[in-house]
């Protein structure tokens, strides 16, 4: 019993320093996709959080979504939230995600990202800096910590 | 009619099997969902579902007042949003007939130039990414990082600048940001010469994109692609020369026109123009100083009933605004015409034929695909409620039907 809690330890440990993100713009102007983007470039470096990015959500940790939720995608987002394994923190990144944003009286427009999925951190701005973004993540990590006792 | 259903039964005899790319897939970050008919590794066709990212805009537009679509027309996609925002001004201003002044044009051209080079370095990086090359990705997007200075420095922020009003720019450029914008346009400029001998003669590149993903001259003119796109493939045509706006005319800069119609050309076409653009840059900037102060002219914002449209060019190509007024402070009606629009739909099944599978993402990134503006494709068919998202076939055939 002891050994195994030791051995959860560790996984959860390095888990906390290396978290594999993936993104997903799911319908916004796509400036925050480029940020989140620019977010894994020398000047930002995500790397130097241990982080990577993912492409296939059965192997990532967090998911960074950006845009409001159009009709098409929402059951495809829904999907992407189940396929990736526990633990998971999501980060809802630009006004658009959080609150809708400049679409919020659109007719394609199912929702705010909080009404699909939990989301732990969000990261407002239109679209938020890159610095802002790397915050979101680091925060995350604080997050996922709380939440699954690391 | 003949051909095309010869073309169907070929096509059901040679295709072993489809494979769905998207609407999650690395190759791009944006949501778009590709169907490739596959016989053994060939491609023999693709369709193209569109409308992951459909947010109604026109729609949207004709509920807002003209000062608030600014801000809307810049939010239709971020990395040209500098471009949608002017050329909607632009449009405005058709409508109400106002001349800007000076100092705004020049800004204006400066604004869109900064954003051309930012783009373009943005493709280069993606190329590099989908090649397998991500040491290019990585050295591209460092000095994207530069054009990200400069635009902040202009208009402060990175993305979304807010920069045109209708009737002339919401900041002026001050004189002393004016060095360091010089001196980081030079570094840029050193960059770009090695980018340029980097995807002239490294191996890696050249297997990747010399001689693949053929787009014929005279499809081309066939499907009126625009832009880089279709500079790359021989045809020599630019907004920026054909219909001069803003202040292109009294700059000294020159299309570039590349011959060899594959990926290899439409990559090195940015890499030209991105010294253009720093050209045109550093003439705009030496200009600057000697200009008189004001930046903008007042203009009412009820319009009375007209119509009007502006054309400019995108970093992607030729871009429409129509506007109709109808006395109120909201336009009555606008649209919108994109270019990645034409060139995504037109171009992919032509360039995608009888390609290997492998070569699919390097192919797709180098005509620059960029879906946020190109979304708005949902039919609703009222009276039975059905919906249907309009494919290529289907566009085609209005197409003919339009021709005939
Ligand atoms: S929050 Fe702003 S920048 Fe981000 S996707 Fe939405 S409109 Fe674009």
């Amino acid at each position: 019993m002891v050994f195994r809690r030791f051995g959860e330890r560790i996984v959860c440990y390095a888990r906390r320093k290396s978290p594999w993100v993936l993104h997903l713009d799911t319908g916004g102007c796509n400036g925050c996709a480029i940020e989140t983007f620019a977010v894994l470039t020398p000047r930002y470096d995500i790397e130097r959080f241990g982080g990577l990015s993912k492409a296939n959500p059965r192997h990532s940790d967090v998911l960074i979504i950006s845009g409001a939720v159009t009709k098409k995608i929402e059951s495809r987002l829904g999907r992407i939230y189940d396929q990736t394994p526990e633990p998971k923190v999501v980060l809802a990144v630009g006004s658009c995600a959080i609150s809708k944003g400049v679409f919020h009286d659109s007719y394609n427009i199912s929702g705010p990202l909080d009404r699909i999925m939990p989301v732990d951190v969000y990261v407002p701005g239109c679209p938020p800096k890159p610095e802002a973004i790397l915050q979101g993540l680091i925060k995350a990590l604080d997050v996922w910590r709380e939440k699954y006792r690391i | 009619m003949k051909e095309e259903k010869k073309m169907e039964k070929v096509k059901e005899e040679r295709v072993t099997y489809s494979l769905p790319i998207g609407p999650q897939h690395p190759m791009y970050v944006e949501a778009e969902n590709l169907n490739v008919y596959l016989d053994g590794e060939t491609i023999v066709d693709v369709d193209i579902n569109v409308g992951y990212l459909h947010r109604g805009i026109e729609e949207l537009m004709q509920r807002r007042n003209y000062l608030q679509n600014i801000y809307l027309s810049e939010r239709i996609c971020g990395i040209c949003s500098g471009i949608h925002s002017m050329t909607y001004c632009q449009c405005i201003e058709n409508l109400l007939d106002v001349n800007i002044p000076e100092r705004a044009k020049y800004i204006r051209t400066m604004v869109l130039e900064l954003e051309r080079l930012h783009s373009h370095f943005l493709f280069l990086g993606v190329v590099g990414y989908e090649i397998g090359m991500d040491t290019a990705f990585m050295y591209a997007w460092k000095d994207r990082e530069f054009s990200m200075d400069m635009l902040e420095q202009v208009s402060g922020n990175r993305v979304n600048y807010a920069m045109p009003t209708v009737g002339g720019v919401r900041r002026d450029v001050p004189n002393h940001i004016i060095p360091s914008m010089l001196k980081k346009l030079n570094h840029l400029e050193k960059r770009t010469e090695y980018y340029r001998k980097v995807f002239l003669r490294d191996r890696t590149i050249i297997a990747r994109t010399r001689g693949l993903g053929i787009l014929p001259k005279k499809d081309v003119e066939r499907f009126s692609i625009v832009g880089p796109v279709a500079r790359a493939s021989g045809l020599k045509i630019d907004v920026r020369r054909d219909t001069p706006y803003l202040k292109y005319d009294d700059l000294d800069w020159k299309v570039i026109v590349e011959k060899a119609e594959d990926s290899q050309s439409r990559v090195m076409v940015k890499v030209l123009e991105i010294f253009q653009s720093i050209k045109i840059l550093r003439q705009c900037l030496k200009k600057l100083p000697s200009l008189d102060r004001e930046i903008k002219t007042k203009v009412p914002l009820v319009i009375p009933k007209a119509e009007a449209i502006a054309i400019t060019e995108a970093p992607r190509g030729e871009l429409v605004y129509y506007a109709m007024s109808n006395g109120t402070d909201r336009p009555e009606r606008m649209r919108i015409r994109t270019p990645s629009f034409v060139n995504i739909i037109y171009s992919l099944p032509i360039i995608l034929k009888e390609q290997q599978l492998a070569d699919l993402p390097a192919i797709v990134a180098s005509i620059d695909p960029c879906f946020s503006c190109t979304d708005r494709m949902t039919l609703i068919d009222t009276k039975s409620g059905e919906k249907k998202t309009v494919d290529e076939t289907y566009l085609k055939k209005l197409g003919e039907r339009r021709l005939k």
